[in-house]
């Protein structure tokens, strides 16, 4: 755990995540092309993680005590870099450059060699290969007893893959206790709501059934998020999973809770309103 | 085929296939289409809307998707699996191996948004192995349209034939050339210039890329022929070792992996029926990026200048 986190109260955090959200907004009005929904609705899980929960180091993202964090979620990105952009990981002038040639902002997180991002660990993009990852991890880490924790997070469509609950077998087996995974639970997908294209409810069931330890909680109260990632944290024995109840583009009144807003980005005019909504921060836009 | 050069017709070729597959649902009570969340990326919106029986929602589970698509053919239905290029063959390559190629089910694996096209959505996303691992299965017919009215001829003639089908297209819009009363048949290249000094075996969306670098070719006193080699398997080996014989030098162009393409295709055959001088215009062993489709294909060099380059070269020796 971090024992000296960046941002410790609620408001601080919430604020950083309302900059996180301009950031989307306005890295996606940039490119013309990318995910709306699903980064705005995942910014205070992802404000939580790197600015007050999970132990990392911006100038030396590799550091063997690590927590270690995957996206299998690729699609989400830009959460994750305009995350990683203000916790320090590189320049957020560089946040203009989502999905343009020769840069390292990839339309899905790319490997560090070729032209990936300091803080990313593994490629994602296509779905339901995180976890497994995630589950390797934390078994080589537990066979070197080290008490580095791992992190997944992993969207409810994307539970659709079988490999996600081979991957849950795996874990439970293995006791896998260093491990949590995070489910972005809005009820959205590209077709349609979850429930219409393949229901995966009830989802705590399953998960209790696969033996695994369920937090289900609303995933937009800071608060309850960092009490819940503390206990997952010590909970011993079994693997943990947090199902946080989200709101697909959280914070932007017309994108709100609205499936059509998973995979486009806003024109000019939905740009000025999602920011007229997201009141600026003292941090500042990166434009 | 007509068409004009500077300013061509642009269609989407997925919109080929949902054009297609609209019309053989209604002539056809036993298409049946699968669907993987990706339902309105691939088109297959439009089947679901005029015939919502016979379209089956399985999630976003493309292994799910093969199995359930070889039961449905199983007990005589026509199933159409259709997602992303790279996830409609590299996810699920055993499931079809085992229950759709080996076990010779009817099953028409549609994919959409292939090769370098998707652009923006980066490597993840750009299937530029699709080819090689399916034209590498036996019982695997593999097709590559040019264009809208190709798709849409390759996806309504796919019925005749009660075998597997892999067919590939895109998202973008691309020059629409070939007209629809041209003749199609698998199997068969079409030669849509002819040529003396080099042949061009192109497939997919750069043939439109052969026909301009064999207009400019014109202009330096090249005579460059461009074939329209649609089907990889089977491939038409007539027309190949016609065209070595004629030009003594054969050119792959596609948007793929050199290694098991076209380019892996073509030279098979020659090697075994008429060596011949050849090079390739194909992307060199390495994963894509984000980008416009434009600039990746000029970046990765798969595009009408690269295929010039490579004929001067070879020309001059
Ligand atoms: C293996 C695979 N199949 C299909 C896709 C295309 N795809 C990208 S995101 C997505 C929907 C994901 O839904 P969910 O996990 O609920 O994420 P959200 O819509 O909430 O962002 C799909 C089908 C993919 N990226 N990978």
């Amino acid at each position: 755990m971090n024992t000296n986190p960046l941002l410790k109260t609620k408001d601080e955090l919430d604020e950083m995540a309302r900059q996180i959200r301009r950031d989307i907004i306005n890295m996606l009005l940039i490119s013309k092309s990318g995910h709306s929904g699903g980064p705005l609705g995942m910014s205070d899980f992802f404000t939580a993680l790197y600015f007050n929960d999970m132990n990392l180091d911006p100038n030396n993202p590799y550091f063997e005590n690590r927590d270690y964090f995957f996206l299998s979620i690729g699609h989400i990105a830009p959460v994750w870099y305009a995350t990683l952009s203000r916790r320090g990981y590189y320049p957020v002038d560089e946040m203009k450059t989502l999905r343009k040639v020769n840069g390292r902002l990839q339309g899905h997180p790319a490997p560090l060699k070729t032209h990936g991002l300091p803080g990313v660990e593994i490629a994602s993009g296509s779905l339901g290969q995180g976890l497994s990852i995630a589950v390797g991890t934390a078994l080589g880490l537990k066979l070197d007893k080290k008490s580095n924790h791992v992190f997944c997070i992993c969207g409810d469509g994307e539970l659709q893959e079988g490999q996600i609950w081979e991957a849950v077998m795996t874990a439970a087996h293995h006791q896998t206790d260093n491990l949590t995974l995070i489910i972005d639970k809005n009820d959205c997908q590209i077709d349609n709501r979850v429930q219409k294209v393949l229901n995966l409810d009830p989802m705590a069931d399953k998960f209790k059934a696969f033996n695994f330890k369920v937090y289900e909680i609303d995933g937009h109260d800071m608060d309850i998020i960092l009490k819940t990632l503390k206990e997952a944290r010590g909970h011993k024995g079994q693997p943990t999973v947090i199902i946080a109840k989200t709101l697909m583009g959280k914070g932007v009144s017309f994108m709100e809770d609205n499936y059509k807003w998973h995979g486009v980005p806003p024109n000019e005019e939905q740009g000025a309103q999602a920011l007229e909504e997201l009141k600026p921060t003292k941090y500042g836009d990166f434009v | 085929m007509k068409y004009n050069i500077e300013n061509p017709e642009l269609k989407e070729t997925r919109q080929g296939f949902a054009d297609a597959l609209v019309e053989l649902g209604k002539e056809n009570p036993n298409i049946v289409v699968l669907g993987g969340d990706v339902t309105g990326s691939v088109k297959t919106n439009f089947f679901r809307d005029a015939y919502p029986d016979r379209f089956f929602s399985v999630g976003i589970a493309e292994q799910d998707m093969m199995g359930v698509a070889a039961g449905l053919a199983l007990v005589g239905k026509i199933p159409f699996a259709s997602t992303y290029g790279e996830f409609a063959t590299g996810r699920p390559f055993d499931q079809i191996r085992q229950s759709i190629a080996y076990s010779e089910m009817n099953v028409k694996i549609c994919a959409s948004h292939c090769g370098i096209s998707v652009g923006p959505d980066g490597a993840t996303h750009q299937s530029l192995e699709d080819v090689g691992i399916m034209r590498i299965l036996p019982h695997m017919t593999v097709v590559t349209p040019c264009d809208y009215d190709q798709t849409y001829k390759a996806v309504k003639k796919c019925v005749e034939y009660k075998q597997p089908f892999y067919i590939r297209f895109y998202r973008d819009k691309t020059p629409n050339f070939t007209g629809m009363d041209a003749k199609f048949e698998f199997g068969k290249a079409d030669t849509l210039i002819d040529g003396t000094d080099v042949t061009l075996i192109a497939n997919g969306l750069l043939v439109w890329e052969a026909i301009i670098a064999a207009e400019n070719l014109k202009k330096d006193g090249i005579s460059a022929r461009v074939v329209n080699m649609h089907t990889i398997k089977p491939i038409d080996v007539d027309t190949i070792v016609k065209c070595a014989k004629d030009t003594e030098l054969v050119i792959t162009c596609e948007d793929h992996q050199k290694q098991c393409g076209l380019y892996g295709a073509v030279a098979e055959v020659l090697s075994l029926h008429y060596p011949t001088q050849m090079d390739y215009v194909a992307v060199e062993d390495t994963f894509g990026e984000s980008g416009t489709m434009q600039q990746l294909m000029s970046k990765y060099k798969i595009d009408h200048v690269e295929i010039e380059r490579k004929v001067k070269a070879r020309l001059k020796k």
